[in-house]
């Protein structure tokens, strides 16, 4: 008997909570992002999700708060331990820089905090010099790095974000060891060091690199991607001058909402979202702003993040 | 003489009135407590989105201008600084406001924002590719010096004395360690998860500045209440221009000081008038009255504050690099159009960027007039009777702190920083230090810290801080700075008796 009343309870539970999913959503949602305002997560988050008051998309717009702080960990610490399971609450995420960080510890988030609902871009790593540099390929790069061990001065928006996965990558492949100068002030102050010749080196976000060579201030020497980019279709990447550095430093930005969403909810989003992002107004805002987009389903994501976690387990276990 | 061409577009009738909207916008956005400039720019993006590309930029270039001109409104009347750029306002300009001056005060702030604003615009139009050179000559070891330079000023600046200052500095230094670290990503004094992120610098301003004076007010109780009402002198406004042009020492050493430290990526904006308010201070015949209700010392401070806006652009218009979180912010406003900076902006789309330019010059202009217009009526907030008052600065200071970020933790980091500050001001402490603490501290730090690994892979931490140019010629004014306050610190010992000092 007492089954049976807890079989009937958790039905009606199981119905209230496909019902509920059936209306969702009934009001505003909102979206934490884990960096301030005007920096290149914020400015894409804001595009992706504009058109996601429309009928075809979630049909209730989807606001953007910002709880910057410490490389994003304020953020996701807020989202892991205080955001609600409620559908109403999603977050943007950036890997590897969440994943690396909860290997580091001093985190309350892991992989397994969160549900990915969709991916919409995704950034590689390319390593720029100066636009009067000596360096003009990366074997020119390793073979100074070669040379003068500890001497290359490589800057990057901080440690354990893409930019650092990339630099530990090229070492572990070219058997160099460069000097990883991780900058306060994001990509964009670790950009101007390289601009400014404070370092030989940097390795930066695609699209504000693309942006300075535009400018003529950088020369970008290799993309640390799979495959060539659509924006620079004349930079090789880091495989083909002989590098073996795979993807693992792109800087994938997708949706996710926190562990314990109604099963229902997450459908709902992952069925939506990616369909959203896949709109050809957001498609030519973000190409527009030279952000290279990269739509991924959750079944994508969730394998990605999983591939990750194996590569950078690795690759910062001697660190 | 380019920019003169595009005069025209900036008086099309759909511009001219974002134009308007953006500085009556601004001006009520920057009065907001806790609505700083980088903040109204970004809540405006979105409007960008309908837009043209130069109008849009016309708005975000207005608000910019009027927001960083309208945080001297409740500075000098509710001595609230809206913005870190405020801060040096309120010393001179709430004694002013209590003294019954607010209309003067808020008249010469609105007319020195306007010429320091014109002379900031007016560089980035003709010195911007110089200009950039000179943003970029700054790397770590330079940016820690002029750190360190703030940090000399911190004990002269608005304290009893010296070593009281220095050491309300250094509680200021200790708070900013607060948080993640930056850099390593280390965790320092993180007691409860709001401290994360480290003490957000807006929400402390209002708590150091704002509520001791609640307190304060509060602890009158009621049995005085109408008997200190005060009047609320008109001032006119030909007075105001002829005072202001009275005053060019200040003017001018505000308005060269905000437009060079403005330029410096990073740290520019939020320095830029308690630097300008200091060495008016030291240059000035009237020293003492420093602090006391001094016009010399709004005019410095706001003079300085919007003289900056200008040239901080400079880094993002030519290379491409945002050098503040408001630059930030308006590259994203850029980048949505399709437009990058650098010189595909002033060669593909010199009407974009003309106009911009243009905008923020005729900005300055409205947001003088405007601001002159509302001072009189603004002033008179000062009678407002103090239980009122002591009511509506409280609920203003947890709407501020609130609003910063959309978090309580902020809320009670402002309330736990400002009763400790109440407590600390009975003992003849003051804010001003404190915040210039923990606005230098981590810029001093990072930059250290970010030139040490570069010189460890390099020259070496000695020669690398200490050698070159700019390195010498920064030691030498951080130098120049100690021994000039050690100097009036010994002079006015010999003057003062010691229970004057204490007084």
């Amino acid at each position: 008997m007492r089954r049976m009343i807890a079989g009937a309870a958790l039905g009606l539970m199981s119905l209230a909570g496909a019902a509920a999913a059936e209306e969702y959503p009934e009001r505003p949602i909102m979206m934490m992002v884990s960096y301030g305002a005007g920096g290149a997560t914020d400015f894409q988050a804001r595009i992706v999700t504009m058109t996601s008051g429309n009928e075809d998309a979630l049909g209730m717009p989807i606001a953007i708060i910002n709880k910057p702080g410490a490389g994003g960990r304020v953020g996701w610490n807020w989202f892991a331990t205080q955001a609600d399971p409620d559908g109403y609450t999603l977050a943007a995420y950036n890997v590897p820089h969440f994943i690396a960080q909860s290997i580091k510890g001093g985190v309350e988030y892991s992989t397994d905090s969160f549900e990915p609902i969709a991916n919409w871009g995704a950034d590689p790593a390319v390593f720029v010099v100066g636009a009067d540099s000596e360096f003009n390929s990366m074997e020119d790069v390793v073979a100074f790095a070669k040379e003068n061990p500890g001497k290359l001065t490589v800057s990057g928006a901080g440690l354990f974000v893409g930019h650092h996965i990339a630099a530990l990558q090229i070492d572990k492949a070219a058997g160099t060891k460069m000097a990883y100068i991780p900058t306060k002030g994001g990509g964009a102050a670790a950009m101007k060091a390289v601009i400014a010749g404070e370092v030989l080196g940097g390795i930066n976000n695609l699209s504000d690199a693309f942006r300075a060579q535009e400018a003529g201030n950088v020369k970008i020497l290799g993309v640390a991607d799979l495959e060539r980019n659509a924006f620079l279709p004349d930079v090789p990447t880091m495989m083909e001058q002989g590098l073996d550095v795979d993807n693992s430093s792109v800087n994938f930005r997708g949706v996710m909402v926190p562990k314990g969403t109604s099963p229902e909810i997450i459908e709902k989003l992952s069925a939506t979202v990616p369909e959203m992002f896949a709109n050809s107004r957001v498609a030519k805002k973000m190409e527009a702003g030279g952000s290279p987009m990269h739509i991924m389903t959750r079944d994508e994501v969730i394998e990605m993040w999983a591939q990750r976690q194996q590569t950078l387990n690795e690759l910062l276990a001697g660190l | 003489m380019e920019f003169i061409y595009y005069f025209g577009d900036v008086f099309t009738p759909l511009s001219f009135m974002l134009l308007l909207g953006g500085t009556i916008g601004g001006l009520i956005l920057g009065a907001t407590p806790g609505l700083s400039p980088t903040m109204a720019v970004a809540l405006l993006i979105p409007f960008t989105f309908q837009l043209e590309a130069a109008q849009g930029l016309i708005l975000l270039g207005a608000a910019y201008t009027s927001t960083v001109a309208g945080g001297a409104v409740s500075a000098i009347l509710l001595k609230i600084p809206g913005a870190p750029a405020n801060i040096a306002t309120t010393l001179d300009g709430h004694t002013m406001a209590k003294q019954g001056q607010g209309a003067r005060a808020l008249q010469l702030s609105f007319l020195a924002s306007a010429v320091g604003g014109i002379f900031g615009v007016l560089l980035l139009i003709f010195l911007t590719p110089v200009l950039a050179q000179w943003a970029l000559a700054f790397g770590p070891s330079h940016l820690f010096w002029l750190a360190i330079l703030g940090v000399t000023v911190i004990g002269t600046l608005d304290s009893a004395s010296v070593v009281k200052g220095l050491l309300s500095g250094c509680i200021g230094l200790w708070l900013a360690t607060i948080g993640f670290d930056d850099i390593m990503g280390a965790q320092r004094f993180i007691f409860h998860p709001a401290l994360g992120g480290g003490i957000n610098i807006i929400a402390a301003l209002i708590g150091l500045f704002a509520i001791p004076q609640v307190l304060t007010m509060f602890a009158k109780g009621r049995h005085n209440t109408g008997a200190e009402v005060i009047e609320v002198q008109r001032h006119s406004i030909l007075e105001a221009f002829r005072e202001l042009f009275s005053r060019t020492r200040a003017l001018s050493i505000g308005t060269l000081t905000g437009s060079i430290i403005g330029l410096i990526p990073g740290v520019g904006g939020q320095i830029a008038g308690l630097v300008a308010y200091d060495q008016t201070k030291k240059f000035s015949s009237e020293k003492d009255k420093f602090g006391t209700g001094h016009s010399e010392g709004v005019i410095a401070a706001e003079s300085a504050n919007n003289a900056m806006v200008g040239p901080s652009l400079v880094p993002l218009l030519t290379l491409s690099i945002p050098g503040s979180p408001t630059a930030a912010v308006l590259l994203g406003g850029l980048l949505i159009h399709g437009i990058f900076p650098g010189s595909d902006l002033f060669d593909n789309h010199p009407d974009v960027a003309w106009t911009f330019i243009n905008s923020m010059l005729i900005g300055q202009v409205l947001m003088c007039i405007f601001g002159l217009y509302v001072a009189g009526l603004a002033a008179r907030v000062a009678q407002v009777p103090q239980s009122v008052m002591a009511a509506i600065v409280l609920s203003l200071s947890v709407f501020g702190a609130y609003s910063v970020q959309g978090s309580m933790g902020d809320v009670y980091v402002m309330a736990c920083l400002g009763i400790g500050m109440f407590f600390l001001e009975r003992f003849g402490f003051s804010a001003a230090p404190l915040v210039l603490g923990l606005i230098l501290g981590p810029i001093a730090e990072a930059n250290f810290i970010q030139g040490g690994m570069i010189a460890d892979a390099s020259v070496g931490k000695a020669s690398y801080f200490l050698t070159g140019g700019l390195n010498l010629f920064l030691i030498a004014v951080v130098l120049a700075s100690i021994a000039y306050s050690v100097w009036m610190e010994l002079r006015s010992r010999r003057y003062t008796t010691k229970e004057e000092a204490q007084a």
